[in-house]
């Protein structure tokens, strides 16, 4: 052991620090590997209850006789890898292959700059909330070179339908994010938690509650979810644009980003809205330990969103798409213009959390 | 500064290994037993009988030329919500009226029926 600490302190700094970061990456990579394996599982066991049922029930680590239904997502894995992947003949094989990877990257990286902790972000830049901004709208890409390249029209109408409510969904959610903006004085993310600190009263969701409400709901169109799943409609267009895909390409293109993107919009609502790593009971029990920061609470808030989420999709029949269309242009984009000058008034007149 | 950006290179290239691991693993693992029924696509048990690049609705285009102008007017609004309290009342007014202009526009491809999808 002191041997391997020896040659530990022998390798140069600049190493050791760039050995340090590759495993926080792999480490935050498995977690939320982790968090989706379970999510998928928690979907089925929250909905089968919703429905009075039980859900997934069988399969237990190791055959124990408790927890049953817990190992269920790794059996779901194996299986994914275990199958046949066809290439469709008449398919770009190229393009078919890559799209699965762009869809899965940015679905990843995003959480490079999600602050877990007070002390633990892995890339605390400045420019934070855009880099969000920015890698969210990039996953559209895999979804639409997915249904082109798979040369099925089914594919195609599933991918043209994803990009056009992505998108529209997309110009909401920036502006319920200059709402934000404006409340926090800064893209960082860090600095937009710690510009909530003060009780449960100073977060956010108090003074931006139409641009929570929408943020959320935006998020929910834009990982493609019920009631907003009109991109996969089962009965209309079989599974939309991932109809061609199969096995482990399957894994990879839809079931990891999909849930992946499902907690990052979660997360994010956390940061922007909830408080992000802070204590609700900061005002009320100051300088105890439940008023301490941690990762605790920004893991609570996200699993409240994450319910959420299962909720919606366990209540609310599908949407039709001109309906979606409508709510995204006709709706949420003057409601969030209205409440952004209704801020831009507060902070002028320093109204509120702003009169200083 | 720019040290700040390396766990982002970082994690694009952890993230793109562990896509093309996943879909060699799969290409490994699987069995490859191609067939001419199986590789053709899938169009509900019928035979496919053209190209399904087909033509599709100019509206997909509309959406998206529509959703570049407004998403350039974000990009103009982030630094602006950023700095708004050391722009002072100029900084305030000029982006109120350049938001009103936009409004304008808004209300008019509104009217003219761009934003409908029936």
């Amino acid at each position: 052991m002191n041997e391997a600490l020896g040659y530990w302190d022998a390798v140069p700094a600049n190493l050791q620090d760039l050995v340090i970061l590759v495993l926080q990456i792999l480490g935050v990579t498995v977690a939320v590997i982790l968090s989706v394996a379970f999510m998928t599982l928690a979907e089925r066991k929250v909905i089968g209850w919703i429905q009075v049922r039980h859900g997934p029930n069988q399969i237990r680590i190791f055959g124990l006789p408790f927890l049953k239904g817990v190992a269920q997502p790794f059996a779901d894995v194996i299986k994914l890898l275990l199958k046949e992947i066809v290439v469709p003949a008449n398919a770009d094989r190229f393009l078919f292959l890559v799209a699965p990877l762009i869809a899965l990257v940015p679905a990843l990286a995003t959480w490079a700059v999600v602050p877990f902790s007070p002390d633990f972000v892995l890339a605390d830049i400045d420019a934070g909330l855009l880099y969000v901004l920015a890698l969210t709208s990039l996953g559209v890409y895999g979804i639409i070179l997915a249904g082109w390249a798979a040369n099925s029209k089914y594919a195609l109408l599933g991918a043209m339908r994803s990009a056009a409510q992505i998108v529209a969904y997309e110009i909401a959610m920036g502006f319920a994010l200059v709402g934000v903006l404006m409340a926090a004085g800064s893209l960082n993310l860090t600095e937009i938690v710690k510009s909530q600190s003060g009780g449960v009263l100073e977060w956010h969701w108090l003074w931006l509650f139409p641009l929570m409400v929408i943020y959320f709901i935006s998020g929910i169109a834009e990982t493609n979810r019920a009631p907003f799943d009109v991109a996969e409609g089962e009965s209309e267009i079989v599974a939309g644009f991932h109809v061609e895909y199969s096995g482990a390409t399957f894994a990879t293109l839809f079931a990891l980003p999909e849930y992946a993107n499902m907690i990052l919009v979660a997360t994010l609502s956390a940061v922007f809205f909830l408080g992000g790593w802070l204590s609700p009971f900061e005002g009320i029990a100051p300088g105890t330990l439940l008023a301490e920061p941690s990762f605790v609470w920004l893991f609570l808030k996200i699993v409240f969103f994450l319910f959420l989420f299962l909720w919606f999709r366990a209540t609310f029949p599908r949407y039709r798409y001109d309906q979606i269309m409508r709510l995204g242009w006709k709706v949420f984009i003057p409601l969030t213009l209205v409440w952004i000058f209704v801020l831009a008034a507060f902070v002028h007149f320093e109204i509120g959390p702003w009169a200083a | 500064m720019l040290a700040e950006y390396l766990p982002i290179l970082i994690f694009l290239g952890v993230g793109t290994g562990l896509g093309l691991v996943l879909i060699a693993l799969g290409f490994l693992l699987g069995p490859r037993r191609p067939d001419a029924e199986k590789l053709s696509p899938y169009e509900c048990g019928f035979e496919a009988f053209e190209d399904s690049r087909m033509k599709f609705d100019v509206r997909y285009y509309l959406v998206a030329i529509l959703f570049i102008l407004f998403d350039l007017e974000i990009a103009f609004l982030f630094p602006w919500a950023v700095s708004l309290d050391e722009i002072g009342t100029f900084g305030l007014v000029s982006m109120l009226v350049f938001l009103a202009i936009l409004v304008v526009g808004f209300i008019y491809e509104w009217k003219k029926g761009a934003l409908e999808w029936d």
